[in-house]
This record gives structure tokens, C-alpha cells and sequence, in this order.
């Protein structure tokens, strides 16, 4: 292993130099789209191999390895520092961005002949290196230059397909929304900038004077907005079944897994690094409820969903939800001074941000896979299509069962995690905390519960059954090289369910320095076969035994059909259908299975019904034609967005006055600034 | 190498009981409900000899099912087994007590509900679907309710883990101050209970009629081997709640010490108090008709309700 810091420095420069590579060199290949794409690809397999070996090596080291190009720009500096936390994040970028760049080996063919296949690799690895600069900059200035990259590469990321007059509105949206979220970014380091007198991150952890007590409360909620913009989190969630869906499938999967997730970097530093970890106990509560309310509300959404991409961008609302739901019971035991169950509840959200950067992924790849076969993103016109993409279908359940955190996947880890972390509270001090994290944690296994429903529809309606559509009827396994991606994400899944003993250590190296206190040790029992959460009395959990266990158990059952049954061969046959042949209008349709939890939670639904028949002119027993129209209120576009953006379009259609089209009005404009800015020099 | 032997031989004995005794406990259900309705209904050993006939009968599997359809039985088989290892029985000192707490018995139990939701879509009818969208509901609305009622008990205890609970509260009566708490949770858990394992008036474990039934219509299209696993199964999901509420609650008799006497002491509570259980669910099911779907919430919004004050209630009687 690479420990040394030159050894990390090469790798680092090594890293940069491929992902620039991948930038340039599509563009020079022959002008064939395959061989573009796979320039593209295998500059970013390589670029995203070192980054795995530079994000591990990052996280063993002793010292951050800290190299800086200075500047002629003042207050710019191109510093690097690759801290624990930051290693994390480079780690989990590079594990993504290498799944989706093998998987878009295959998958780019989609886009022969219709987009230039050049400019998506070269944009993809680009996307790549703007995420890692995020994660890895050291000054604030730097920072938000990588910031403001990576948003608009991903913005042309997004309208890739944009003859699509919807990929150019889910574009737009995602433009205007991102900035809004950069302009309070900008504010958070300002307001840091004034204090510290510079843009360097050391600066802003040990200002010259330190900040008062509403600036530093500013900045709590400026980085809070414009962060949680970038990670969805609701009500800022808006745009990202827009825009994730509208992405060709293995971008949507590195916006969905990993960019989303240097919202959370950036969280985590700038309240446990820049302000130290010091805040009063309302923050941490604040954190919570909005994680509690993306989680539920991201949940309940994507479960009305039909859209398989639209589905998997609300869950990464839920899932965003979830991370929060760690981290704000981490800053409400901090507050406390309880540093442990601090230092607990930041690495169960760390711990989940990598899961679920590898099992949404996963997902989104996946769907990616059935567009590829059916050219279609309906779920209601797949079905059975285990049969003729069993690979697919395999990785597709696997990702399936870790998002609903099922054991003995990683989902099953990390939720446990935060389980504990929030069952802690009976440690607080305060009563009203004692009661609202227990709380937290029951509207945690209600969203567990109806992410299962909601993966059971998923998995359940495009896999299983029959067809639903010619699509579907004729959909052939993808390429091995798209398997492959899934395959490797799919492994992961199940492998960090397995070896939390590996994964806990590692993240103890991130939280220790943050909380000032190492848990790994406590939270690891047994010579790390089981997690114990601070005491083993208190709580304890053994992924391994669990899933040898259900091994077990499935031989058990398999020892018992055996023994009792001997060897009879089972016999096909079709499924009764009450005398009627099967076809795929009998099925259970996704809109039918939802239909009680859209009874049972109406007052957040909103639904709107409409039912027309048209009847038979003869008796009105008989129905000629019945039409069934359903929609669910987008309460906050409604009633959130629509009324800002009116007020808006308002003030701009007041000011198109001034525009009128006359060049000598214009040149009274300019004349009119020049003598009233000259007035003012005076 | 001692300890080893020893532990792995009371959880073999452990899931030997809760095999053998969960087709015992359907039996008695619908013996007593036999009584209840003046028949005199059939053995109560009679589950036996169904999972035997059921065991040697060739399956049937529908030509429009994929491999999760076979898969699922053992799947749920193997992931209600592990759940009940978790759970402690006759003793209170559960060997497998490390390996997961109550959080990981929800999602063991989830485990076996997701797959059975997917077998239930598998084959293609209407039926399937039907009871896997009502499943899907009845336990997103439970597990909440579940997590909090535990939660409440768990207080008390100052442990998540189900045998450690049940460890504390046999040793040490005099850390139930009050028994509020306790008693608004164990009403919680009990309608959770009833909902989790598919009983009146949640759902109807002897109906196969289509307007009502939730678990028996996923399970519709089973035979053969396939079917009996799945019985099995929801045999031991009773078997595993009634055990949770008995021990949890009345851990009365348990054995505390590993010494044969206390452990045959033990065992003949453990019976006594899930027979005792099984004749109460049996003579409810007798009493109450069965709620119509939608008025399910009510129930357990109720059951979370309670569960909520159970908490609320020992936090304001400790301070």
C-alpha cells in the first residue's frame, strides 16, 4: 500500500493526468463513435482505479498529504489536502465512477448517431474530475470554482438528449435551481471569508477573530439551503426527478450515487471542520427534521412513481434523508458533549453515503439496462423480464434488497446504525430530544417499510410475471460490459453488508478527528464479528452470523423438502386465471399495487380521480369506453415554486419596458450611467 | 472449544422447539375456535399431519413464474428461523443474543415479507397481486408501531437486545416502578402481533376468499413442498411473536442459569404461557369480525398511539 506521501502525490497527479486525458483524447480518436467512447471509457476506468488506490491510501495515512500550486489570481490557491474525509469521498466517487465507466462501455451505443459520443466521454470524465476537485480543494476560492464546474458539466450532462423538448426543461430547471443552492454556497464562505481574511480552509478553521453568534448561525442555514439544494433535500428536492431521469442512465447514476453526495462532504465540513463542531442544539435538530422529512416524503413520492428512473431519483431524496438523519443526531449528542454517540451517528451517515453511492448505482444502472432493452421507462410496460435479462434481474434484486436495508445487505448496516444512534437518546439531558429522536426513529421504520413496498413494486412489476408489452416481449440481455459495471456494484453491496469489521475502522478514521474521540474499538465486539453501538449490552448486531444463519436455514429447508418429501420433481403448469387465459391485462398493475398506501395517505398525496365512462346508448349498465386519469398534487411545485417564479415572471414582464427595442434609448441608458457614475466619482 | 459446543447445541435445541411446536400452536388456535363455534374441530396435532401430506404431494409451479418463485419459500423459511433464534424461549440467556437485536428481527422478518410480496406478483393472477399490495400496507403501517413498543420496553431494560430485556426483567422485578409503560406497550405489540401474523381482524388465516385475504393470497399459487415451507414458515412467525410477548412481558419461570433444572422449568413455563397466548388469540378471533381493509389503519394507528405513550409515560414517571 501506498502510504508515503510521494507515493500519494504521484497517484494524485496520476489521477488528474488520466481524467484530463479522458477530456482531450475522445476528441482526437477517429471520428468513429465506438472507438470515442471507449477512449473516453478506459480513460476514466484508469483515472477512477488510481483514485480508488488514492482514496484508500488517503484514508490509512497518518498525515494529510497537503500540496498547493499557488496563484497569480489573488486569494486563489490550487490547495489539496487530502484528509481522511476527503480520502472518504474520493473513494466512493472512484468506486461509482469506475462501475459507470465500464457499464457505459456498453451502454454508449445507445447513443450512436444521434448525440456526439465524444463530447459525452470526454464531459463523463470531466464530471468525474470536477466531483473529485470538490471533495479534495483546500481553499474556499478553488472550492467554488470546482463547484460551479461540476454543476454546469453535469448540466450538460443532463441535456445530452436535448432535441427532447423535456430533457431542455428538466435542464433549465436543474440550472436555475443549482444556482440558487451555489449563490448561498458563495455566502457560507464569505461570511467565512470575513472573519478568516482568507480563502484558505486552514483559515477558516482558526480565524483571526472568531465569528459571532448570528454570523455563525448564517452560515448553519446558508450552507444548510445551498448545500441541501445540491443533495435534494425537501423542500429544494425539486428538481432532481427532473433531472436525474432526463441524464443518460449511467450519468443518473453518478449524479444520484456521488455528486449528491459532495453536498454531504461539504455539510460535514463546514460544521465539524470549519466551525468545529461547536454549535447549540437546535442545529442538530434542525438537520434532523429535515432528514426526517426527505426521508418520509422522498419515500412516499417515488412509491406513486412509474417513471423507474423518476422512482430512483426520489429515493435518493429518501435516502439523502436518511444520511441527515445520522449526521443531526451526531450535532445533537455533540451539543450534548456525548462524543461518542457523536462520533457513532456521523459514521452511520458516512457509512450509508458510500452504500448507498454503490446501491443506487447500481439501480439506476439497472434501469438504465431495461431502457436499453425496451426503450421505455414505464414500468407498467416491462414484466417478465427475469426471464430474458437474468443478469439484470439478479443485480437489479440485489440493489433492491439493499436500498430496503434487508440483511445481509449494506443498506441492512448502515440503517441499523442510524437505528442505534437515534434509540441513544436515552442518554440526552433534554426531555423534548428524548422524545423526538425515538420518533425519528419510528418514521425511519415506517420508510424502511415503504421503501421495501416500493422495491417490492419495482422489482415486482418490471421482472416478474408476464409481459406487459412488446417491448418487454422482445427485450434481450444487455452487453457484458454494462453486466459487468452492475456486476461489480452488486458485489460491493453484499460485501460491505458483510464486512462492517472492515468498513467501521476505516470510517472511525474520519469521525475521530472530527469528534475528537476513536469508537472503533467500542463499536466493534467480539473481535469485530458483531457491531455493539458504545456497550454490548445496549445493543448489538452480527451481519456475517446473520447471513450464515439464513444460509443455514435455507439448507434446513431444503434438508426437510428432502426428507419428508424425497425427490419428487415439481410439475408446470399455467396459472388459473378463473377460467379466463392469463394474459398480461390480468396482472396486478404497479398503479393497482399502490393503490391502498395512496388510499391510506391521502391527506399527503392530494390525489385527483378522474374516472369517465362513456355508456352504451341502449342501457347505461353497459360501458362502452372508460377512461381512468390519476395524478398526485406536486404540492410544493404548486404552492411553493409556482407563486416565487410568478412574482418573477411578474417583476421581468414590469421591466421588459426599458427593453423596447429602440438603439436611442439604449444609448440614453448608457449615457445616463455614465454621468450618474461620474457623479459619483466626484 | 467447550462454550462453542454448548452454544451451538441450545440453538439447535432452540429451533428444534420452535419447529415443533409452531404447526402445535396453529392446531390449538383453531381447536379453540372449533369449541368457540360448537364443533369439535379437528386434532389439534392435526397441522402435522398437513405439512406431512403437503411434504409428499408433487408441486405445481406456474409456467409464467421466474426462479424467485421457488426460492421464496426457503427464503422465508430460513429468514423466520433466524428471526426466531433471536428471541429467547425457555432461557433467558439466548446464545445467538449477540447476533442481531431487535432492529435486525424487524428486518429478518421484512426479509421474508419482501419476497413473499415478489413470489406473490410471480405467477401472474390477480390474486397474488391483490394480497402482496395489501401486505405491502398492512406491514408499512406495523413496523413503526413495532419499533416504538419495543422501544418503550427497552427503556426500562437499558438494552435493545431481546434476551438481555428479558435477562434484566427476570432477574431484577423491582426496576418496574410502574407498570404503565408496560402495559400500554404490551397492548401495542399484541395488535401488532395479531397484524404481523396475519390473524383476525387484521386478516383471516381460514378464508380463501378473495376480498379478504391477505397472506393466503400471496401464497395462493403454492403447493406441494413449497406450500408446506411457507406454512412452516407462518407457524414460526406465531411462534416467534407469541414467544416475544410471553418472555418479553411475563418472563416468568424462565430459566436464568444454565443449570437442567432451571432450564426444564423453563420449558414447561415457556409452553404453558405461548399454549396460553394461543387459546387467547383463538378466543379473540372468535369474538371479532374481521376489520375491513381501510379500517385496518385505525387499529394500528392505534397501536402506534399506544406505543407512543408507553414511552412518553416512563420518561414523565422517572423524572
Amino acid at each position: 500500500m501506498l502510504a508515503s506521501s510521494d507515493g500519494m502525490l504521484i497517484l494524485l497527479l496520476l489521477l488528474l493526468a488520466s481524467y484530463a486525458a479522458g477530456v482531450v483524447l475522445p476528441f482526437c480518436a477517429p471520428r468513429k463513435p465506438q472507438t470515442q467512447g471507449l477512449v473516453g471509457s478506459v480513460c476514466a476506468c484508469l483515472a477512477s482505479s488510481i483514485g480508488i488506490a488514492l482514496g484508500t491510501s488517503g484514508l490509512l495515512a497518518s498525515e494529510p498529504l497537503t500540496p498547493s500550486v499557488a496563484s497569480s489570481i489573488p486569494l486563489l490557491a490550487f490547495a489539496v489536502r487530502l484528509d481522511p474525509l476527503a480520502s472518504f469521498f474520493v473513494l466512493t466517487i472512484s468506486l461509482a465512477g469506475l462501475a459507470a465507466s465500464i457499464y457505459a462501455m456498453g451502454y454508449l451505443k445507445e447513443f450512436h448517431g444521434r448525440v456526439s459520443v465524444a463530447s459525452l466521454a470526454a464531459l463523463t470524465n470531466g464530471f468525474l474530475l470536477s466531483m473529485t476537485l470538490v471533495v479534495i480543494a483546500d481553499n474556499g476560492f478553488f472550492f467554488l470554482i470546482a463547484w460551479e464546474l461540476m454543476s454546469l458539466v453535469s448540466y450538460f450532462l443532463v441535456v445530452t438528449e436535448h432535441e427532447k423538448a423535456d430533457v431542455r426543461y428538466a435542464g433549465f430547471f436543474y440550472l436555475v435551481m443549482t444556482h440558487v443552492g451555489t449563490a448561498f454556497v458563495v455566502l457560507t464562505y464569505l461570511i467565512l471569508f470575513q472573519s478568516a481574511g482568507s480563502f484558505s480552509f486552514e483559515a477558516f478553521r482558526h480565524p483571526e477573530q472568531s465569528l459571532p453568534e448570528g454570523m455563525r448561525t448564517l452560515v448553519f442555514l446558508a450552507a444548510l439551503i445551498g448545500f441541501g439544494t445540491k443533495a435534494g433535500i425537501v423542500p429544494l428536492h425539486v428538481w432532481l426527478p427532473y433531472a436525474h431521469p432526463a441524464a443518460p442512465s449511467h450519468i443518473s447514476a453518478l449524479m444520484s450515487g456521488v455528486m449528491i453526495k459532495t453536498a454531504i462532504y461539504a455539510l460535514i465540513r463546514v460544521y465539524f471542520d470549519f466551525l468545529g463542531g461547536q454549535f447549540p442544539w437546535w442545529w442538530g435538530f434542525v438537520v434532523l427534521l429535515v432528514g426526517v422529512t426527505s426521508a418520509l416524503l422522498g419515500v412516499m413520492y417515488a412509491l406513486m412513481e412509474h417513471d423507474l428512473k423518476r422512482l430512483l431519483a426520489f429515493h435518493s431524496v429518501e435516502n439523502i434523508g436518511i444520511i441527515l438523519l445520522g449526521i443531526g443526531a451526531g450535532m445533537i449528542f455533540q451539543t450534548y458533549g456525548l462524543k461518542e454517540f457523536a462520533a457513532l451517528g456521523l459514521l452511520a451517515g458516512l457509512y450509508h453515503t458510500i452504500n448507498h453511492a454503490l446501491f443506487k448505482a447500481l439501480l439506476f444502472m439497472g434501469a438504465g439496462s431495461l431502457f436499453y432493452a425496451t426503450h421505455t421507462r414505464n414500468m407498467e410496460e416491462y414484466g417478465g423480464l427475469l426471464r430474458r435479462m437474468p443478469w439484470t434481474g439478479l443485480f437489479f434484486l440485489i440493489g433492491a434488497v439493499s436500498i430496503s436495508a434487508l440483511p445481509p445487505t449494506n443498506g441492512f448496516v448502515s440503517e441499523w446504525l442510524v437505528f442505534q444512534t437515534l434509540f441513544l437518546s436515552v442518554q440526552l439531558p433534554a426531555l423534548f430530544l428524548k422524545l423526538m429522536l425515538p420518533i425519528a426513529a419510528a418514521i425511519l421504520a415506517l420508510t424502511g417499510v415503504l421503501a421495501l413496498a416500493c422495491f417490492a413494486k419495482a422489482f415486482g412489476i418490471s421482472f416478474l410475471a408476464l409481459p406487459r408489452s412488446s417491448h418487454a416481449r422482445h427485450a434481450e440481455e444487455v452487453p457484458i460490459a454494462m453486466r459487468i459495471g452492475m456486476g461489480v456494484l452488486a458485489v460491493l453491496c453484499v460485501g460491505l453488508g458483510l464486512a462492517p469489521m472492515i468498513v467501521v475502522p476505516l470510517l472511525d478514521r474520519i469521525t475521530g478527528p472530527l469528534t475528537g474521540v476513536s469508537i472503533s474499538d467500542k463499536v466493534l465486539a467480539l473481535d469485530g464479528w458483531a457491531l455493539a453501538p458504545v456497550n454490548v449490552q445496549f445493543s448489538s448486531v452480527s451481519p456475517p452470523i446473520l447471513a450464515a444463519m439464513l444460509i443455514l436455514g435455507g439448507l434446513l429447508g431444503l434438508f426437510l423438502a428432502f426428507l419428508f418429501g424425497g425427490r419428487l420433481r415439481s410439475r408446470s403448469y399455467k396459472t388459473w386465471g378463473c377460467g379466463i387465459n392469463l394474459s398480461s391485462r390480468t396482472e396486478y398493475t404497479a398503479t393497482g399495487f399502490v393503490q391502498p398506501i395512496k388510499r391510506v395517505f391521502s391527506t399527503i398525496y392530494q390525489p385527483t380521480v378522474k374516472l369517465e365512462t362513456e355508456f352504451l346508448e341502449e342501457s347505461r349498465y353497459f360501458a362502452k369506453r372508460q377512461r381512468f386519469e390519476f395524478h398526485i398534487e406536486p404540492v410544493f411545485e404548486k404552492y411553493l415554486y409556482d407563486p416565487v417564479v410568478n412574482v418573477f415572471v411578474g417583476i421581468a414582464d414590469r421591466l421588459r419596458i426599458l427593453q423596447a427595442g429602440s438603439l436611442h434609448l439604449y444609448l440614453a441608458y448608457i449615457f445616463v450611467t455614465l454621468v450618474i457614475l461620474l457623479l459619483f466619482a466626484v | 472449544m467447550q462454550p462453542i459446543i454448548q452454544a451451538v447445541s441450545l440453538v439447535a435445541a432452540q429451533a428444534a422447539l420452535l419447529l415443533a411446536i409452531s404447526p402445535f400452536l396453529v392446531g390449538l388456535i383453531r381447536k379453540v375456535k372449533a369449541r368457540f363455534q360448537c364443533r369439535r374441530g379437528a386434532s389439534v396435532f392435526q397441522p402435522y399431519a398437513d405439512l406431512a401430506k403437503l411434504f409428499r404431494k408433487q408441486p405445481v409451479i406456474s409456467t409464467t413464474t421466474s426462479w424467485i418463485f421457488p426460492a421464496t419459500p426457503y427464503i422465508l423459511f430460513a429468514s423466520t428461523l433466524t428471526a426466531g433464534l433471536l428471541v429467547p424461549t425457555f432461557s433467558s440467556q439466548t446464545p445467538m443474543n449477540f447476533a442481531g437485536n431487535i432492529i435486525a428481527l424487524v428486518y429478518l422478518l421484512a426479509l421474508g415479507t419482501f419476497f413473499l410480496i415478489l413470489a406473490g406478483l410471480d405467477a401472474g393472477s390477480a390474486f397474488g397481486g391483490m394480497g402482496s399490495s395489501r401486505e405491502a400496507i398492512v406491514a408499512s403501517l406495523t413496523e413503526p408501531a413495532m419499533i416504538l413498543s419495543i422501544f418503550a420496553i427497552a427503556l426500562t431494560a437499558g438494552s435493545t437486545n431481546l434476551s438481555t430485556i428479558v435477562h434484566k426483567t427476570a432477574l431484577l422485578e423491582d426496576i418496574v416502578t410502574d407498570p404503565s409503560p408496560h402495559l400500554m406497550a404490551l397492548a401495542a405489540l399484541f395488535i401488532v402481533a395479531l397484524a404481523e401474523t396475519g390473524r383476525v381482524p387484521v386478516d383471516n388465516p381460514a378464508t380463501h376468499l378473495e376480498l379478504t385475504m391477505i397472506h393466503e393470497a400471496m401464497a395462493l399459487e403454492y403447493s406441494g413442498r413449497y406450500l408446506a415451507l411457507v406454512e412452516w414458515a407462518a407457524g414460526l412467525k406465531l411462534a416467534v411473536f407469541l414467544s416475544l410477548i410471553a418472555n418479553v412481558f411475563a418472563p416468568w419461570g424462565i430459566a436464568t442459569t444454565q443449570a437442567p433444572a432451571a432450564m426444564g422449568i423453563g420449558l414447561v413455563a415457556y409452553l404453558l404461557k405461548i399454549a396460553g397466548l394461543a387459546v387467547l388469540i383463538g378466543t379473540l378471533e372468535c369474538m371479532f369480525a374481521k376489520l375491513r381493509l381501510f379500517r385496518v389503519t385505525d387499529l394500528l394507528g392505534v397501536a402506534f398511539i399506544l406505543a407512543l405513550l408507553g414511552m412518553l409515560f416512563f420518561y414523565i414517571l422517572r423524572s
